[in-house]
């Protein structure tokens, strides 16, 4: 059975550690933050120049000031700090940030991704993706293993503008947790989900790829 | 001691706007955005802006209302997906678009303030932000030179402000406020409240007076993108 987004957030959240520095992309991998394990403290990023990033806020909290870098407005935990947008890009540039998890339109069987720009249909820019994957030393993917119309998102190589070269390190998606192998520079499928087989996967991946010897199910 | 503070946003950009100039404006989606000051440039009718900034406001709000009257020619930018109206300029190629990637336009902005003609950045290498520009291996590491940013004008987005020109700036509001102001050869600053000389806390300051050429209190609408609530 196919993970839903609860599901590959929750094994995302598998990759934090206590006292990490992360920063959220939009859309699915905010919904990691709701799987911290209990007793952990992980240091949410938000690029717009807040380190500690907490809940959203309630009604009387809300604040103009006070957003996140989806536009979002939010609230910070015990200990946050703020600063300039050239100070946190500093921190991620800086590989000062322990782990980004983003989402992914492709990714080449190099680990290159691309996730900011379809030529003549979405234009928005790259914001900070860009610099959050060059910069930050530990790079996920959480997406599903296919686009909506079913074809392969991990591929030879991007057909779409790229964000960064050779960045991911893992990929989490519906079906598999994917490993960079960085001797073999190709992804290595270590855990599958229930009841999805290695031919599935092997279907549905059109970049080349390697399978661990003993291949764990996905404990999400 | 020279006069900063101007009475109105009008006064305080009347003799600085000319067609064809370079704007940066601080802000990050319409988070600490200098409000006032971006519809007094759109009042003032100047036309042909090159303005750089994160965004672009949404359509009716902040640099939104400089692109509904035309009067952006090119805008360098990382993110404008809140603005349909951008979009549709752009992609009927009305409107010149260089997008640059989040920390390399905020980067570029801090260097241009601070003498820094140029540096080089891992972020872009390999995609089309990278393209014609020049590379340079560095221990083993392919970087790409990104220019400074000066701007013609400045328009900034502060909390607090003396009439020195120190700057407190609110929360994530702060943002590209800090390099916009520092970038500027005319940095313009609208704040929510201007406090007498010496009253605000020399240790606290965000950005010292010796950028901001002038001042204008303002009342903010302070807009919410996206008002996002926990039950209580």
């Amino acid at each position: 059975m196919p993970l839903d987004r609860n599901g590959i957030t929750r094994r995302a959240a598998r990759e934090l550690q206590d006292g990490f520095y992360v920063n959220l992309g939009i859309g699915m991998p905010t919904l990691v933050a709701n799987h911290v394990p209990e007793g952990m403290t992980v240091w949410l990023q938000s690029e717009n120049g807040l380190l500690g990033m907490g809940p959203f806020p309630t009604d009387a909290e809300v604040d103009a000031d006070m957003i996140n870098a989806g536009k979002q407005t939010v609230t910070g935990v015990p200990g946050h700090s703020f600063f300039s947008s050239a100070e946190s890009f500093g921190m991620i540039r800086g590989g000062h940030v322990d782990l980004a998890i983003l989402g992914a339109m492709e990714i080449s069987q190099g680990g290159d991704i691309a996730n900011w720009m379809i030529p003549g249909k979405m234009v928005k820019g790259m914001g900070g993706a860009m610099d959050l994957v060059a910069g930050v030393r530990r790079v996920i993917v959480t997406m599903e293993h296919c686009n909506k119309r079913g074809d392969p998102k991990i591929i030879p190589a991007c057909t779409l503008p790229l964000t960064g070269l050779e960045c991911i390190d893992m990929i989490i998606t519906d079906l598999c947790v994917m490993e960079m192998d960085r001797d073999r520079r190709r992804f290595r499928v270590i855990e599958i989900a229930p009841n999805v087989t290695r031919d599935e996967i092997a279907e549905r991946t059109t970049a080349e790829i390697l399978f661990a010897d003993k291949l764990r199910t996905i404990d999400a | 001691m020279v006069d900063k503070v101007f009475d109105s946003p009008s006064t305080a950009l009347a003799d600085l706007v000319e067609d064809g100039i370079t704007v940066a404006v601080g802000g990050f989606g319409l988070c600490g955005i200098p409000e006032q000051l971006i519809t007094a440039l759109r009042d003032s009718g100047v036309r042909d802006l090159v303005a750089v900034s994160n965004n672009a406001g949404v359509d009716d709000w902040g640099l939104g209302l400089l692109l509904q009257t035309r009067q952006i020619r090119k805008m360098v930018s990382s993110y404008v997906g809140e603005n349909a109206e951008f979009e549709r300029q752009f992609m009927a190629g009305e409107l010149e678009v260089e997008f640059n990637p989040q920390g390399t336009l905020a980067e570029r902005m801090r260097a241009g303030g601070a003498g820094i003609p140029a540096f080089f950045t891992k972020t872009g290498v390999g995609t089309l932000v990278a393209e014609g520009k020049e590379t340079r291996d560095f221990d083993g590491e392919i970087y790409v030179m990104e220019r400074g940013i000066r701007a013609d004008l400045a328009l900034v987005k502060a909390w607090k402000a003396d009439p020195s020109g120190n700057l407190v700036f609110r929360r994530t509001a702060r943002n590209f406020n800090p390099m916009v102001a520092a970038c500027g050869k005319h940095t313009v600053v609208e704040v929510e409240e201007l406090v007498d000389i010496g009253q605000l806390d020399p240790d606290g300051i965000h950005t010292p007076g010796i950028y901001v050429d002038r001042i204008v209190v303002t009342t903010s609408e302070k807009r919410i993108e996206q008002r996002t609530v926990r039950p209580d």
